[in-house]
């Protein structure tokens, strides 16, 4: 009896641990189906119009703080992941002075708190006199996703074999069409994974945002203003989509990763 | 997030292939991939580090409106700050430091459990995985808030725990300094988890068969052999949670998990600079913030022996 119940301890605490760390997903996606009308507080009854009517709220604000939201982050993905990938080949590929200073420059902005960068990037704006709007976010939000960049794309290029890259140039590949047609293809995923995280750290960021964003909102900033009075379900209901979405597209990657990891093991 | 944690990780594993002499070589094309990104770093984080520190010792100017202010070397603004936030700075250090001890309690046995005990179904595992990430996709403040209304006092936690005796009818969860740590706590789980995956995942379980072997009580090989082999994903968890924990202000915050006494650096370097207009103060509190989690992760790395994270 003893026996089984040491067996039976880890699996149940880390199915408890699990269960903890979905509470507050599961109410958020709870409520985003509760009949309230200012504040989503108490329930009020389930209704499906949140879901339907997600802009009707407030004159369309929390969907405007939405759309600033996607189009910040895929601006500052864009920008990021170029500049990082880049980094991120040389730093594998080839010998250059500052070695170690570039290194320290790019994990520094990781180990900083976020509220030293935001104040750090509104105190240069105010300084130099640069108005804070859509421009001042995107250019602080592309800051801190350049180090996770990266960091993720560095495992790509250093998983990579440079013999693949090398056949291409005996065999008289250009510069341009050995990266075009082997390096970038093979680097793909880990690029990919890397935008991922920015849109995602770049989405969800709220400190740095609110030092740098003047009367622009985005979706975090909208929830952290209207905190105080209520949040409308609509928020709930924007959010919860976001989360299926995201969601969706991680088990998919993972499971498509599965298959080809077994095809793989099929053919050697 | 998620992959910010597991990508912040993996340097100290894949830093060996670059070593290899045949792979580098010397290129103009070098600088070419580095110079615009090391110069919109340059341009974007070290010259507002530099403009935050220049701020930090600004003076008010004479006959000037509320947030004007001239450069000057006005050292006072730092004695002023601390004796002024003096609370605010304890509170955040030890906060972050109660939830960091919290969250590395919670997360490594799950972590261990992922990492050495699932090995066997891996289904199980990336479910798992996807589990302790699953957080990151819907809005960190929306999680914050639905703990604060999971918690507030018409709630059926509070009411229950009040009709049990195990709470003082007139006593309230949230806006004390259990709840900030609790919020604080919950929210960096993830952060903590993902780096212990990422070494236990690798750990030879050879290792603990030969501690049993040898005798050792199953205690013994934990911290004798589990404990060690594990040190980079607890040096790497614990910094991923103490940092951000330290600077954050949303947990602290009055409208989510805080009161009035229980506001952190973060709140006063957000009030002064947003609100107040005191960028001085804001900037040197900035500046003490970050220069303590310098030291502090500088001293913490050399004693654990694992600057290959760097």
């Amino acid at each position: 009896m003893k026996l089984s119940l040491g067996k039976w301890l880890l699996p149940v605490y880390s199915a408890l641990a699990l269960l903890f760390l979905m509470i507050p997903i599961g109410y958020t996606f709870v409520y985003s189906f509760n009949d309230s009308h200012k504040s989503n507080i108490t329930w009020q009854g389930f209704t499906f119009d949140k879901w339907l009517n997600v802009c009707n709220v407030q004159n369309g604000v929390v969907c405007q703080a939405f759309g600033n939201s996607l189009f910040i982050g895929a601006v500052a993905t864009v920008i990021a992941t170029t500049l990082g990938t880049m980094i991120a080949i040389a730093l594998v590929r080839y010998r250059f002075k500052f070695r170690s200073q570039t290194s320290l420059l790019l994990f520094l902005p990781m180990a900083t708190p976020e509220v030293v960068l935001g104040a750090g990037l509104a105190a240069q704006f105010l300084s130099i006199g640069v108005p804070k709007d859509m421009l001042t976010i995107i250019l602080a939000h592309t800051m801190f996703c350049i180090s996770f960049v990266v960091v993720t794309v560095k495992a790509r290029v250093a998983s990579l074999d440079p013999a693949l890259e090398e056949a291409g140039r005996d065999l008289y590949g250009s510069a341009v069409q050995v990266f075009a047609r082997i390096t970038f293809p093979l680097l793909l995923p880990g690029i990919l994974a890397a935008a991922l995280l920015s849109f995602a750290l770049s989405f969800d960021d709220f400190i740095i945002t609110n030092f740098n964003s003047g009367a622009v909102t985005t979706f975090p900033k909208y929830i952290y203003i209207s905190a105080a009075r209520g949040i409308p379900a609509e928020a709930n209901v924007l959010a919860s989509a976001v989360f299926i979405l995201a969601l969706v597209v991680v088990v998919t990657v993972q499971v498509s990763g599965a298959a080809r990891a077994r095809r793989l093991a099929k053919l050697s | 997030m998620a992959f910010a944690v597991l990508a912040s990780t993996a340097p100290s594993t894949t830093s060996a292939p670059s070593s290899d002499p045949v792979a580098r070589r010397r290129s103009p094309v070098a600088l070419f991939l580095l110079l615009p990104g090391i110069l919109y770093l340059v341009l974007f984080f070290l010259t507002p580090l530099v403009s935050l520190l220049l701020t930090s010792f600004q003076a008010p100017r004479e006959f000037g409106d509320i947030g004007q202010y001239d450069y000057a070397f006005r050292w006072q603004n730092y004695v002023e700050v601390v004796t002024t936030y003096w609370p605010h700075i304890v509170r955040s250090f030890s906060y972050a430091l109660a939830a960091t001890f919290f969250a590395l309690l919670i997360s490594y046995p799950l972590a261990y459990f992922i990492g050495v005990k699932a090995r066997r179904w891996p289904l199980l595992q990336s479910l798992m995985l996807v589990l302790v990430i699953a957080p990151f996709f819907i809005s960190f403040l929306l999680r914050t808030l639905a703990w604060k209304q999971l918690f507030s006092d018409e709630s059926y936690v509070v009411q229950s725990l009040k009709a049990l005796s195990l709470l003082a009818p007139e006593a309230h969860v949230t806006g004390t300094a259990f709840s900030v740590i609790f919020g604080l706590t919950y929210n960096f789980i993830p952060f903590m988890t993902l780096p212990l995956y990422t070494t236990l995942e690798r750990l030879d379980v050879r290792y603990l068969e030969a501690g049993n072997d040898l005798y050792a009580s199953p205690f013994q090989v934990f911290r004798k052999v589990t404990i060690p082999l594990s040190m980079p994903g607890i040096v790497a968890g614990t910094l991923l949670t103490f940092i951000p924990a330290a600077g954050d202000y949303i947990n602290a915050s009055r409208d989510f998990l805080g009161g009035t006494g229980t506001q952190m650096m973060g709140n006063v370097i957000e009030a002064n600079f947003l609100v107040l207009q005191n960028f001085p103060a804001a900037a040197a509190l900035s500046i003490l913030l970050m220069t303590v989690i310098l030291v502090i992760v500088g001293i913490y790395i050399k004693r654990s022996g694992t600057e290959e994270l760097l």
